[in-house]
């Protein structure tokens, strides 16, 4: 906020904050140190050394035999098979939820009608309802439409329960938008989606960052639905990894289930550190405002 | 070639062999630890060697409680698998719903009657129907032991409860922990109900199976209950939430002396290459020599719309029930064949002892359902057991007369 | 702020029953493109809701049954010992859990805020927890606060003999090891909101208080936390669903252990609806969890919505 200068008291202040954000970095960092470093370790190394004791020798045996040779359940494929299952869900559940979940902010603040704000209220109240609590008649239902156990059906349920959350994120942005570009365009006779598409979305960029990282997160580490509502062909990630580290023949594999907890974590990682810049910035821009 | 071989091993099937074609069977388990899935595989192997498709759905974890929710869900929305791996007294829960479909003919054909002992076949019937397929039956009620550790501290495997509470100082100061545990409900009740057993089947029964209430709180409870907690001295202090099979290790490279548990712990023991009698011992937990506390896994069979899903389920009945299965089974898992007859000769001496009880103790009236596995009480009064059991054992400050009054209290409350 | 609905344009040159036909259209616009999600929600959330708390009056076991049987589930809950347990654990832990994130997310990023170099590595790093579910981090998380795995040994193995972190367990203390386990996955996220809303207040004002001598904490104190109550809003609602929701934590932290010390109402509900054939108790504990959660959620949701249309 300040321009540092350069007295002493404030050079120790500084180099005090420094030694402040890099303790509570390695803080942070310890649970993912740990993983990687029982990863990298054999079992003997494991059973024998510390938890924070270096490998040995580094080696990725672990890696790829969580990858693609480790047994989950009956089968011994690793869980490679179950990251385009994944994928398959994550993609089209994000960007249906994502372009929903904008246009419906998009009314909620721009649009507004007598009694949208009760609607959104209400809506909000779909972010607290415990998800044990939906499974059943949800099954239900999507046996009622034909999709059980189908990858249509857990889309649809992803979509549903994170419309809440991607409907808080853009209604709260696009009410910080200045209304003078919407009404000028309004006079001009624009259309609904006309002004969506061409005045609204281009401004959207930040908070469609947010909404899909979010998004992202949810779902792809989502395990309740994955288990209950996908078929035995089509099980997410997650439901790999849970049997992947309760599947052992006799003393544990610590390394291999900490290699393929990783890997399953991998995506979600990568999207956090390359988009994560933007994820400040989409946020900076307006996703926090009332 | 092998189909061929499967037809005539079950040459009193013909009608089976004849429309061994394209079924496809489902399979919800949570058959993932310790061999398990290997003996499934070999399962999964003859099903398509018959020409049938299997569709695993294996779920893994925490006793099956993810399995359970899955089911649930299949079940509500018309769309059950075709076998699911569901014990004890949910058979009946799930009987008396209509969701299973009767085995009769297939067992019938196969003199199911006459292979199960009683116990067992029981369990599988629902309204005096077959329903459901043993593919086990383990005994709850042993005491591993590490021969080596008891060296050490200069001590005996104890017999009786009140040994093992006198040996576990003397391990303690050989630097041994004297009993492996993990600190999860159900271990907690497994040793929790061999205690109680060792004051006699007919005080188990009464307690865990018929549910009396007054002895449910009577005084001999208090007494078990007073035992039980002593355990917590012989047991280190970071077995919060840690694994039986973790627990297992520890005996296994002599961290640890002892571990009360199912046979299935043995699989843990074969995998590190240990030989029983030599590297380990198992014996009955204390005080319940002669008795067993059976668990038995089974996959119940769901009723199913489709012609040739109904055929290939009825194969792979029978194909449990095939002496071949049992054997291959049952070496892995640690326990032993439901099917009666077998040949002995492959199995290890902790088996045979396992066997042996078994027949002994159906003859003297002391083979008792499981009340910690879900053989003796349904899923709701066991989990009405466990909160009561797992919560006494870790309290610091509540005594056993309070317990055996919850305990109660608690049944009484499911009821 | 002016948010009430614009005068409907003029459309010119269309004929006029086409005119009124698509003026009518547009008009309805929002409304239709609001309406799959009134339904979906109407449906999956409120209907779902129904369906559980007429659940909750049956003697349900492993799958509903409509035998009513009153509020007989109701009193049962109220007697069993475990969902008090659970319910006081809910309290203390979602309390600890929301209040340590705000305070620690505010002041990371007041800290970040102040031109460090390296900000884009930290903040990744106090970021990423959020990336992980527990379902993956669980097995680690168990293994560095277990006394005779984690922290507790290691720092007795640097030569501190008489160090002692046994939270885990320690039934009285094991609550406070999830509020550790679920600060770590969240504070950083809230570190992220406070910091973007840090970068949209007014620099000029605050450069006006400075040449008025307002020193930099009275300034943070005044001027800038204030103006950030939207955020704490937003951070609030993201926090409170993580906590009623927290149930990969607890499964894979301590399994509700020591006992049922550390049982949370979802871990309740889940086990005595699912795998205890309780379906019926396990819906009236849902149904009671949902009004309490509610009964705090709701005006707080109301009054801030309102005084945000107002303000």
């Amino acid at each position: 906020m300040v321009k540092p200068q350069k007295t002493l008291n404030q050079q120790l202040l500084r180099y005090g904050l420094y030694v402040l954000l890099g303790v509570a970095a390695l803080v942070y960092l310890l649970p993912l140190w740990v993983m990687l470093l029982t990863s990298l370790k054999d079992v003997e190394e494991i059973r024998n050394g510390t938890l924070l004791s270096l490998p040995g020798t580094i080696n990725f045996d672990a890696w790829s035999k969580a990858w693609s040779g480790a047994c989950t359940g009956s089968t011994c494929d690793g869980i490679a098979p179950f990251f385009a299952n994944s994928f398959r869900i994550v993609i089209p559940a994000v960007l249906i939820s994502t372009l929903v979940g904008s246009l419906n902010g998009y009314v909620l603040s721009l649009w507004k009608f007598r009694g949208s704000e009760i609607l959104f209220g209400a809506m909000l109240v779909g972010c607290f309802i415990p998800f044990q609590v939906i499974l059943l008649p949800m099954a239900r239902m999507l046996a009622m439409l034909g999709l059980a156990n189908t990858v249509t059906g857990l889309v649809l349920v992803h979509i549903t329960y994170g419309i809440a959350f991607t409907t808080l994120f853009f209604r709260n942005f696009y009410v910080g938008l200045p209304k003078e570009l919407i009404s000028a365009a309004r006079l001009d006779g624009a259309g609904f989606f006309f002004i969506f598409r061409r005045v609204v979305l281009p401004l959207s960029t930040p908070i469609i960052v947010v909404c899909v990282i979010w998004q992202f997160t949810q779902i792809w580490n989502d395990f309740l639905f994955g288990v209950v509502f996908s078929g035995a062909q089509t099980q997410p990630v997650t439901v790999a990894l849970n049997n992947l580290v309760n599947t052992s023949f006799g003393g544990k594999e610590y390394n291999v289930d900490m290699a393929a907890a990783l890997i399953a974590a991998l995506p979600t990682l990568l999207v956090y550190v390359l988009a994560g810049k933007y994820f400040v910035r989409g946020l900076t821009a307006g996703a926090v405002k009332g | 070639m092998k189909t061929l071989k499967t037809c005539l091993s079950g040459i009193a099937l013909s009608v089976a062999c004849a429309t061994a074609s394209a079924g496809e069977v489902e399979v919800l388990h949570y058959w993932t630890s310790g061999g398990e899935a290997a003996a499934v595989n070999v399962l999964k192997q003859e099903m398509e060697d018959a020409g049938h498709t299997w569709t695993d759905f294996a779920v893994a974890g925490g006793g099956g409680e993810s399995a359970m929710t899955v089911l649930k869900s299949r079940a509500i929305s018309g769309n059950p698998p075709s076998a699911a791996q569901i014990k004890g007294l949910d058979i009946q829960e799930w009987g008396e719903l209509g969701f299973l479909t009767s085995l009769d003919d297939v067992a019938t054909a196969g003199n199911w009657d006459s292979l199960l002992p009683e116990v067992v076949s029981d369990v599988m019937k629902y309204d005096g129907h077959y329903v459901a397929v043993p593919v086990n039956v383990h005994r709850v009620n042993w005491l591993w032991a590490n021969p080596e550790a008891f060296k050490k501290a200069g001590v005996e495997i104890p017999t009786t409860w009140e040994q093992m509470i006198e040996v576990g100082p003397k391990l303690k100061a050989a630097g041994i922990i004297p009993l492996a545990h993990g600190g999860q409900a159900w271990q907690d009740a497994t040793t929790f109900e061999a205690i109680a057993l060792a004051e006699g089947a007919d005080f188990y029964r009464k307690a865990f199976v018929e549910h009396d209430d007054a002895t449910l709180k009577g005084e001999t409870m208090v007494k078990v209950l007073t035992t039980f907690k002593k355990m917590r001295d012989l047991i280190d202090a970071d077995s919060s939430g840690r694994d039986w099979n973790v627990a297992t290790s520890m005996v296994i490279n002599g961290q640890a002396a002892m571990q009360i548990m199912g046979d299935w712990a043995k699989g843990e023991f074969t995998a590190a290459g240990k030989t029983p009698g030599t590297d380990y011992v198992c014996v009955a937990a204390p005080g319940t020599a002669d008795m067993f506390t059976f668990n038995i896994d089974s996959l119940a069979m769901f009723t199913q719309s489709d012609d040739s899903r109904v055929q290939a389920q009825k194969d792979l009945a029978k194909m449990v029930m095939d002496p071949k299965f049992q054997e291959t089974f049952n070496l892995n898992k640690g326990s032993i064949p439901a099917r009666q007859g077998m040949d002995r000769t492959p199995f290890d001496s902790c088996a045979h002892d396992s066997m042996d009880a078994f027949t002994v103790s159906a003859e003297k009236g002391t083979l008792v359902p499981s009340m910690a596995h879900g053989m003796a009480t349904s899923s709701r009064v066991q989990g009405a057991i466990y909160d009561v059991v797992t919560n006494y054992f870790n309290a610091s400050d509540m005594s056993a007369e309070d317990a055996a009054d919850k305990l109660a209290r608690a049944v009484k409350a499911t009821l | 702020m002016n948010e009430k609905a614009l005068p409907l344009p003029e459309t010119g040159s269309v004929r006029p029953v086409a005119l009124s036909f698509q003026d009518r259209l547009a008009a309805q616009l929002p409304k239709l493109v609001l309406a799959p999600t009134v339904i979906v929600t109407l449906v999956a959330v409120y209907g779902y809701m129904i369906w559980t708390g007429l659940l909750s009056f049956t003697s349900s076991r492993i799958l509903p049954s409509w035998k009513f049987i009153g509020t007989a589930q109701y009193s049962k809950l109220m007697e069993n010992d475990r969902w008090g347990v659970s319910v006081e654990n809910l309290i203390i832990f979602g309390g600890l859990f929301i209040l340590v994130c705000l305070v620690l997310g505010v002041l990371m990023a007041i800290l970040l805020d102040q031109k460090i170099r390296a900000e884009g590595a930290l903040r990744t790093i106090y970021l990423y927890p959020m990336a992980i579910s527990f379902i993956v981090t669980g097995t680690a998380w168990k293994w560095l606060l277990n006394p005779g795995l984690g922290l507790q040994k290691t720092i007795r193995d640097w030569g501190f003999e008489s160090f002692t972190f046994d939270w885990l367990v320690n039934p009285d203390m094991v609550v406070y090891c999830l509020v550790i386990a679920a600060v770590w996955q969240s504070s950083g996220f809230v570190m992220a909101l406070f910091l973007a809303g840090l970068r949209g207040v007014d620099q000029e004002m605050i450069k006006a208080a400075q040449l008025d001598g307002a020193s930099m904490p009275m300034i943070y104190r005044r001027i800038i936390l204030p103006s950030l109550k939207p955020v704490f809003f937003s951070a609030f609602v993201i926090l409170s669903h993580i906590a009623i929701k927290s149930f990969d934590l607890v499964a894979a932290l301590t399994g509700g252990g020591p006992g049922y010390s550390s049982d949370l109402p979802a871990i309740f509900m889940y086990q005595h609806a699912f795998t205890r054939g309780q379906m019926g108790l396990g819906a009236a504990s849902a149904m009671v969890m949902l009004g309490g959660v509610l009964a705090i959620l709701v005006p707080y949701l109301y009054s801030e919505l309102r005084s945000k249309k107002n303000g």
